[in-house]
C-alpha cells in the first residue's frame, strides 16, 4: 500500500507550501510544530524560495476507502541547474503532482519538469494552486495545462495550499491514480540513491528508493558506480523525524547511513546493492556530476585564503557537485578555480561564502568548459583561459551548447528572438501554447547564457518570460583568447575565451572601462586587448602630471601629515600588476556583467 | 646643482626660532578657503589682540626669535597700532635677533597709501600681498574684493617703504586659460617683487568651492595646472627654493624655511600651531572658544602630537623634500632610495640624489615622494 510521488513546479508556484499542507493533513507534523515550509531547511533556500536539496518524507494516510496507505513524498530541487538531481528524484517515484500557479500559468520549468516526468513514465496529476489569489485565472490555466498534457480541463484539480482547499481531494487522487511500486521483493537488492546530505554527527546520509529486494540494518553494501563497500550501519524512514527500521523493502523509500564521511564518495544516481550480489545490473540513468560553469574565486584580502579553503571544504560536505582547485593569479593572488552545475549554483555558493563565512570575494568572469582538439589529434578540456593552448597547436575548438526552452507572452516574441539571435542562438522549435503564450526552443552556446541572458530575457519581457535549459553537447566554434595587457603585462584575471566575432567588442569594452578605473601613474600606462600577439584595442592612461598639495598653512605640519597618511593607506591597498598600481575594486568593477550588451 | 649656500641656509633654519600669530579676521570668506577664518566680527579685534598678548605673556621664556610671521585670515584687518602692540610684546618677551624677519600677510583692499611706512615703523620687514591674480575675471571668480589696480598700488607702497615684498598668486581657476595666466605672471614679473608664491587652486573639503564643484561647476584641471606651473619656472627671474615659492637671493621667507627645516616656533591665536620642545600643539580653532579660554586664564591648547625618533626622522624628510635644496638623505632618505617605491620614483624622475642630498626633481609630484617616505618600514637609525 505504498505510493511514491513528487511535486514538480516552476519556482514560487507553491511547492513547499503544498508539501507543508500535506504533512500537516496526514498528521506527520502537528500544526503547533508547523514551521512554514518544513522541507526547506537552509535559510538561503527559504529566502530565495527554492529548494536546493531533495528530501523524502513518509506520510501515513487513511484514505476514504478505509485503508491505510504509506505516501512517500519526494521533494525535488526547483532549479534548472539541478535537473540531473530532479531526474533522479523522479526516477524514485511512480507519480508526480504537477503544480501550476493559478495566476502565472504554465512556465518554462513547469514544462521542463513535466517533460522529465513524462520521460520517466510517471503518472501526472495536474494541480492548479493559489486559487485563493485575486489574480487567479484557474479556467485559463486549466486550458494551458490541458493543451500541454492532453488531459480534460475538468481533470485539472484546483487547490489552495495556503488555505487548505482541495487538499483532501488531492490526497485521494494520489492514492487512486499513482500506481503502486513494482519491483521484485525476492530479487537481489537494488536501491537507487536519489539524494544525500552530510550530517556532522552521522556522516553522509543517503536517500534511497528500494527497487528490488530489501536492505536490512547491518547488511554489507556496495555502491555500483564508485565501488565503495560499507556496512548499512542504519536504515530508516523519515516521518519527518528519522526513525530507524530493521529493513527497507521493495518499493519503500528511506535513508541509509554507512559511516562514510566524504560526500564525494556517494554519487546521486548510483545503485546500492548487497555485497553478496555485487554483480546485479545497475539501475539506468546514472551520470557523473559534471560542472558546467567555472569561475575563479579570490579573497579580496590575501590573508583570507585559508579561511576560503576551509569554507569551501565545509560547503562541499553537502554539495558533491561543487569542485575547486587552487589557482594563482598574478593580479588577484591565491584563490580557487571553482566549477558549478550552473549559474544559480555559482550564485548560491558565492553568496553563502560571503554571508555564512563572512568572506569578501573577487570572482572572475564566469567561463564554460571548452573543448580544444590539438593538431596532434588529442583533445583537452579548457576550464580557465590560462589553460588555452598556443593557437599554433590548435586544430579546432568546440563549445558547450544548451537547449533552452523559453516560454513568453506572444507579444514579446520578436524581442525574445532578437535576443536569442544576438547570442548566436539557433531556433529549433516554436509552438503556441495558447494564442497568448508561446514556447520557443533554441540551441544556444552556454557561454552566451552564463553572463546575463536570463536577466536580459526578463527585462525584455517585463519579467514574464521563463527559461529552462539542458546540456546539448558540443559544437565547433571559432574561439580565441583575449588578453588584457596593462603596460605590456597580461592581467590574467581579465583574460577570457570568446567567439572570434565578439573579441573586438570585448577588448574595446574592457580597455575603455579600465581606462576609467585605473588611476594615473607616474608614467603613461597603455591598456591593450590582444588576441595572441595582435593588438585589437588600445587606450592610454596618461601619466599623472600634478600631485602636490598647496602649502602647509600656519605651520600646521600635523594636518599635512595626516592627509598624506590617509592617501598612503589608499595606496597600500593597491594591487601591483607589474609596475602598475591597480585599486582592488577596479577588478570587481571591470568584471561586472555588462549593462551595455 | 644645488648651491651649497642654499642648502646650508635651508638646513640652518632648523636650529632657528620663530613665532607665528594667527589673525582669523576677514572682510569676507573666499569661496576656496578652508583656513581658520571668520568674517563680520571685526568688533572682536581689540579683545582678540588682548587675548593674543595675554597668551604671549604666559608663554615660557624663549628666544631670541629669527622670524615672526602674522598669518590669517587677514592680518591687515588689524590696525597698524594693534599689530605694533603685538610685535613689541613679542620683542619684549622673546627678543629678536639682528636682522630678524617680521612679516605679515595683507590684502590689497585693506592697504592705503602710507601703510608701508607705518608697518616698517612698527618693526615689520616684509609684506606678503594676497594679490592672487591680475586678471579681473579671475579675481571675480575667486571672490576677491580688490582689483588689479589696488594690488599694484599696494605693492608700490610696500616696496617704497623698503619692505621685502611677496606676491601671492593662484593659478588654475576654472575658466583661466594658460594665456591669461601668463599675462598675470608677466605683470607680476614686471613689478619685480623680492618673492613670489604661486599656488594651484585646490578644492578643499567643506568650502563653498567644493559644494559648487559637487553640484556640477567646473573643477580645476590638474593637467592645465601642471602646464601653468611649468610655465612659471621658465619666466620668473627668481630662484625656486620650495615647491611654490620663488625669491631673490636673501629674500627667502625665513619663517617658512624654519617650518620646512623642522625648526621650532611658538604660535598664538585661534587655531595657531606651535612646535616647541619637539611637541606640536594646536590651539582651539573657534575664535569665541579661544577668547573664552584665554580670558578665563586657561590654556587655549586643544591637542598635541609627539613623535618618536623614527616619526621625527620621517617628518624631517617629508618636510625637507618640499625644498629645492632637498634634505641630507640621512636615515629615512637612504631607506627611501633603497626601497622599491624609491627606485620607482628615481626611475620616473620624481626624486634624485644631488651632492649627497635627496631632492625632488619634479616638484609637481612632490606628494608621491612624501607618501613613499611616510610608507617606509621603520629602520634602525
Amino acid at each position: 500500500m505504498i505510493r511514491n510521488f513528487s511535486i514538480i513546479a516552476h519556482i514560487d508556484h507553491g511547492k513547499s507550501t503544498l508539501a507543508d499542507r500535506l504533512l500537516e493533513r496526514t498528521g506527520a507534523i502537528s500544526e503547533r510544530d508547523m514551521r512554514a515550509q518544513v522541507l526547506d531547511t537552509m535559510d538561503l533556500e527559504r529566502e530565495r524560495g527554492i529548494t536546493i536539496k531533495a528530501q523524502a518524507v513518509r506520510l501515513d494516510y487513511e484514505a476514504s476507502d478505509g485503508r491505510r496507505y504509506v505516501l512517500n513524498l519526494i521533494d525535488t530541487p526547483g532549479h534548472v541547474d539541478f535537473s540531473y538531481e530532479v531526474s533522479r528524484s523522479l526516477a524514485a517515484c511512480e507519480g508526480a503532482v504537477l503544480l501550476v500557479d493559478a495566476a502565472q500559468g504554465v512556465q518554462a520549468q513547469t514544462l521542463a519538469n513535466a517533460y522529465l516526468a513524462i520521460d520517466a513514465g510517471l503518472e501526472i496529476i495536474p494541480v492548479i494552486n493559489k486559487i485563493d489569489l485575486p489574480a487567479a485565472e484557474p479556467e485559463r490555466v486549466a486550458d494551458e495545462v490541458s493543451s500541454m498534457l492532453g488531459v480534460e480541463p475538468g481533470d485539472v484539480l484546483r487547490v489552495s495550499a495556503k488555505t487548505g482547499e482541495g487538499i483532501d481531494e488531492l490526497l485521494e487522487r494520489i492514492v487512486a491514480e499513482v500506481p503502486p511500486p513494482g519491483g521484485d521483493p525476492d530479487a537481489p537488492l537494488r536501491g537507487l540513491v536519489f539524494d544525500s546530505y552530510y550530517d556532522s554527527y552521522r556522516g553522509v546520509v543517503c536517500y534511497v528508493r528500494i527497487v528490488d529486494g530489501a536492505m536490512g540494518t547491518g547488511e554489507p553494501v556496495v555502491f555500483k558506480a564508485t565501488g565503495e563497500r560499507h556496512s548499512a550501519a542504519e536504515v530508516g524512514v523519515v516521518t519527518p523525524a528519522a526513525v530507524p527500521v530493521a529493513e527497507l523493502g521493495a518499493g519503500e523509500v528511506g535513508y541509509l547511513i554507512t559511516g562514510v564521511k566524504d560526500i564525494a564518495r556517494i554519487h546521486v544516481g548510483d545503485t546500492v546493492t548487497s555485497a553478496r550480489t555485487p554483480d546485479v545490473e545497475p539501475l539506468p540513468g546514472y551520470a557523473e556530476p559534471k560542472p558546467m560553469v567555472f569561475s575563479g574565486l579570490f579573497p579580496s584580502d590575501g590573508d583570507d585564503f585559508e579561511r576560503l579553503r576551509e569554507a569551501l571544504d565545509k560547503l562541499r560536505l553537502n554539495d558533491a557537485a561543487l569542485v575547486y582547485e587552487p589557482e594563482t593569479s598574478r593580479a588577484l593572488g591565491f584563490g580557487f578555480r571553482c566549477g558549478f552545475l550552473g549559474l544559480l549554483h555559482m550564485e548560491i555558493i558565492r553568496q553563502r561564502l560571503e554571508r555564512e563565512y563572512d568572506l569578501d570575494l573577487v570572482a572572475t568572469a564566469p567561463s564554460v568548459a571548452y573543448r580544444v582538439i590539438l593538431t596532434d589529434g588529442s583533445q583537452v578540456e579548457i576550464r580557465s583561459p590560462a589553460d588555452m593552448p598556443d593557437p599554433s597547436k590548435i586544430e579546432r575548438t568546440e563549445e558547450p551548447i544548451i537547449k533552452a526552452l523559453i516560454i513568453s507572452p506572444s507579444e514579446f516574441i520578436g524581442t525574445v528572438m532578437e535576443l536569442a539571435q544576438s547570442r548566436r542562438g539557433v531556433m529549433e522549435h516554436m509552438q503556441y501554447l495558447t494564442p497568448e503564450r508561446v514556447e520557443l526552443t533554441y540551441l544556444l552556446p552556454l557561454a552566451e547564457v552564463v553572463f546575463d541572458f536570463f536577466d536580459a530575457l526578463k527585462s525584455r519581457t517585463k519579467g514574464y518570460a521563463s527559461l529552462d535549459y539542458e546540456p546539448a553537447g558540443y559544437r565547433p566554434a571559432d574561439l580565441v583568447r583575449v588578453d588584457i595587457l596593462l603596460n605590456g603585462q597580461p592581467v590574467d584575471a581579465f583574460s577570457t575565451i570568446i567567439h572570434r566575432d565578439e573579441a573586438y567588442a570585448y577588448g574595446k569594452r574592457m580597455v575603455s572601462r579600465l581606462r576609467e578605473l585605473i588611476p594615473r601613474q607616474l608614467f603613461d600606462v597603455p591598456i591593450q586587448a590582444a588576441v595572441g600577439s595582435r593588438i585589437i584595442a588600445r587606450e592610454t592612461v596618461r601619466a599623472k602630471r600634478k600631485d602636490v598639495l598647496a602649502k602647509c598653512y600656519g605651520g600646521d605640519v600635523s594636518r599635512k601629515r595626516k592627509l598624506l597618511e590617509r592617501q598612503k593607506e589608499g595606496k597600500r591597498r593597491m594591487k601591483m600588476v607589474g609596475s602598475v598600481e591597480v585599486p582592488p575594486e577596479a577588478f570587481i568593477q571591470a568584471l561586472q556583467v555588462d549593462e551595455e550588451r | 646643482m644645488i648651491r651649497p649656500d642654499a642648502a646650508q641656509l635651508a638646513d640652518a633654519a632648523g636650529a632657528e626660532r620663530a613665532a607665528y600669530v594667527h589673525v582669523p579676521f576677514c572682510r569676507r570668506v573666499c569661496p576656496y578657503c578652508d583656513f581658520a577664518v571668520v568674517a563680520g566680527v571685526d568688533h572682536l579685534t581689540e579683545r582678540y589682540v588682548d587675548a593674543v598678548v595675554a597668551e604671549i605673556e604666559r608663554e615660557p621664556t624663549w628666544g631670541p626669535l629669527h622670524a615672526v610671521a602674522f598669518g590669517g585670515g587677514t592680518p591687515s584687518r588689524l590696525s597698524p597700532s594693534q599689530l605694533e602692540r603685538i610685535v613689541s610684546v613679542l620683542r619684549d618677551r622673546f627678543g629678536l635677533v639682528d636682522g630678524a624677519e617680521v612679516s605679515l600677510e595683507a590684502n590689497p583692499e585693506d592697504w592705503h597709501e602710507g601703510l608701508g611706512d607705518r608697518l616698517a615703523a612698527a618693526g615689520f620687514t616684509r609684506a606678503s600681498l594676497g594679490v592672487q591674480s591680475f586678471d579681473e575675471d579671475v579675481l571675480a571668480a575667486l571672490g576677491r574684493l580688490h582689483g588689479s589696480g589696488e594690488a599694484i598700488a599696494a605693492f608700490g607702497d610696500a616696496k617704497a617703504a623698503g619692505l621685502s615684498t611677496n606676491l601671492d598668486l593662484i593659478f588654475g581657476t576654472p575658466g583661466e586659460t594658460l594665456e591669461r595666466w601668463l599675462a598675470t605672471v608677466e605683470v607680476a614679473v614686471a613689478l619685480n617683487p623680492d618673492h613670489l608664491s604661486v599656488y594651484a587652486l585646490t578644492v578643499e573639503r567643506g568650502t563653498e568651492l567644493s559644494r559648487a564643484v559637487a553640484s556640477g561647476a567646473p573643477a580645476p584641471d590638474p593637467d592645465l595646472q601642471a602646464a601653468m606651473y611649468e610655465a612659471v619656472l621658465d619666466r620668473v627671474g627668481l630662484v625656486r627654493y620650495e615647491v611654490s615659492n620663488f625669491a631673490r637671493p636673501g629674500h627667502a621667507c625665513r619663517y617658512n624655511l624654519i617650518t620646512w627645516a623642522q625648526g621650532e616656533y611658538v604660535a598664538f591665536g585661534a587655531a595657531a600651531h606651535r612646535h616647541r620642545d619637539r611637541v606640536r600643539r594646536r590651539n582651539v580653532r573657534r575664535i569665541d572658544r579661544y577668547l573664552e579660554r584665554v580670558e578665563a586664564g586657561a590654556s587655549p591648547v586643544q591637542g598635541e602630537e609627539r613623535l618618536d625618533a623614527w616619526g621625527r626622522e620621517v617628518e624631517r624628510v617629508f618636510l625637507g623634500l618640499r625644498r629645492a635644496a632637498g634634505v641630507t638623505a640621512g636615515c629615512a632618505g637612504t631607506a627611501l632610495l633603497e626601497s622599491p617605491a624609491g627606485r620607482r620614483l628615481l626611475d620616473a624622475g620624481v626624486i634624485g640624489r644631488r651632492s649627497g642630498r635627496l631632492v625632488v626633481t619634479n616638484p609637481l609630484l612632490t606628494d608621491e615622494a612624501s607618501r613613499a617616505v611616510l610608507a617606509l618600514e621603520e629602520v634602525d637609525c
